[in-house]
């Protein structure tokens, strides 16, 4: 197979090009993939963090819930989402169907449950360390969580990526609710499904490369970030 | 309160290049999209009249469903039964011939069934029944798929009873059904702009072409903004209008891959 040879010189060409048309896709998918990832930890740690820390009924439950809803099938999300902010849907009047919105709106219901599954799990482990400190200090419940949510941070870092690599690597939820539109909704993931729908296969490869480039400097960038801490100590 | 109003600045600023611009959504068939067709003739569209179209291109079948959930301005699509359905169900006013070219049956080259020497597409598909051979079906209800199912019934072949055997149903587009043909050495009914613009042929040839059932004609709708109060149906129009006109025909017929014409207009049959 030539393919992989040919790959990866147009990826090279593609990059040192700075092709305007794979910028253009390439800021949508970091833009798309980074605000529902905002979204999804404003709402996912303390999510987490409470269900951590929390006993009350059917705790359990809702831990095993929010764990099995990770692998939530993007199409389904895709469909739901789709089905809702369709003109003839119930939010159609916003007029949001085809638009980054929908896009971000989708990624965020497939990373929240990541967010919040995972990192409360890691806040469970803190708590058995912190419980009987912070219950002689008798300090509020949303103080805790703050306290356990910092002190978690770099351990927490690695939920971020999880979320990040299901966002960014995900292509059949954001392909029903973008459509992918060309210079609107086409993310990289669209981008490969369509030039492999087209026989290009050593672009769609190329794409692939690329994609696969970003998210490794993110993540030595990440792994960076947590060795200074480790330097200083905090972790 | 706060984080609603941050959530809503979010977004206006996501879709900061949704709000400002005169645009349509066309729901659209795969072969238009997929062949260069709207690169090519949307802008020139943008140039004169100063509407951006966005294009979803999803196959015949889902378009006319997501143009009955009111999800888009303008359908293009290529199964003249269902867009006649769908004029007559009030979705839109009226149905506007396009343009036409034709489908065409590809396979590997040896042509393990013979299809090459048939004196029709009916006798054609005939062999391939006969002798067992693989086929790659779009199984996804677009324009393609109901005529190959047309001409499997025409030729007395119910295929149903050899589904997973060797008619292969794939529930995908166009281009991802040739790729799976070609990796399974097996004959395919495709769109002939599609396979013009296809890279990934391998030694992939059209055995079987010219046939009258064939012919593969593209209309063009406006949705009914009676229906769907949303429809942009002045920007809808405007496009249609184009589309028809003596000048948007001319750009259609000039549209070349390889030195071959993709698409011929026929608005003048309407």
């Amino acid at each position: 197979m030539d393919i992989f040879g040919d790959a990866f010189s147009k990826s090279f060409n593609l990059i040192f090009s700075f092709d305007i048309d794979l910028i253009e896709i390439l800021y949508l998918s970091a833009k798309v993939s980074l605000f529902s990832l905002l979204i999804s930890c404003v709402i996912g740690f303390p999510l987490g963090a409470f269900l951590a820390i929390g006993k009350f009924p059917l705790r359990n439950f809702i831990v095993a819930f929010l764990n099995s809803l990770m692998g939530l099938p993007p199409v389904v999300v895709g469909l739901i989402v789709y089905l809702y902010l369709s003109r003839s849907g119930p939010f159609g009047f916003l007029g949001l169907l085809y638009t980054p919105s929908a896009m971000v709106i989708a990624q965020t219901i497939l990373i929240i449950p990541i967010i919040g599954s995972l990192s409360c799990q890691i806040l469970e482990d803190l708590d058995k360390e912190y419980k009987d400190l912070f219950k002689s200090f008798v300090i509020k419940r949303s103080q805790a969580i703050s306290a356990y949510l910092y002190d978690a941070r770099y351990s927490l870092f690695t939920v971020v990526l999880a979320g990040f690599g299901r966002a960014v690597s995900e292509v059949g939820a954001v392909i029903i609710v973008g459509g992918n539109i060309d210079h609107l909704t086409r993310v990289m993931t669209t981008a490969i499904a369509l030039e492999t729908s087209k026989g290009e296969l050593s672009l769609a490869m190329a794409l692939g490369i690329i994609l696969l480039l970003v998210s490794l400097s993110i993540n030595f960038f990440v792994v960076w970030i947590k060795h200074i801490g480790k330097v200083k100590g905090y972790v | 309160m706060k984080i609603k109003i941050i959530v809503l600045l979010i977004f206006c600023f996501v879709n900061s290049k949704v709000y400002c611009q005169e645009k349509i959504i066309i729901q659209s068939t795969t072969s238009t999209k997929n062949s260069g067709f709207y690169h090519f003739i949307l802008p020139k569209f943008k140039k004169e009249t100063g509407i951006i179209a966005h294009v979803v291109a999803v196959g015949t079948g889902a378009a006319i469903k997501n143009a009955m959930n009111c999800d888009g301005d303008v359908l293009l699509v290529h199964s003249p039964k269902r867009e006649i359905k769908f004029v007559n169900e009030g979705f839109s006013k009226k149905r506007f011939k396009l343009m036409y070219n034709d489908f065409v049956l590809i396979g590997p080259s040896f042509d393990p069934a013979n299809v090459k020497k048939q004196i029709s597409a009916i006798e054609a598909f005939r062999q391939i029944a006969k002798k067992q051979k693989l086929f790659a079906s779009r199984g996804d209800n677009s324009g393609t798929h109901s005529r190959e199912k047309f001409i499997w019934e025409k030729a007395g072949v119910i295929t149903k009873i050899y589904s997973g055997k060797w008619y292969r149903e794939t529930g995908s587009g166009m281009g991802t059904t040739i790729n799976v043909a070609i990796g399974m050495g097996g004959y395919t009914l495709s769109d002939r702009a599609t396979w013009i613009k296809f890279g990934n042929k391998n030694d992939f040839k059209i055995l079987f072409e010219g046939d009258k059932i064939l012919f593969n004609q593209y209309g063009l709708m406006v949705i009914n903004e009676l229906k769907c109060p949303m429809v942009n149906s002045k920007n809808g129009k405007k496009f249609v209008d184009w589309m028809i006109s003596e000048k948007g025909q001319k750009i259609i017929n000039s549209y070349k891959v390889k030195g071959k014409q993709l698409f011929f207009g026929n608005a003048k049959d309407n």
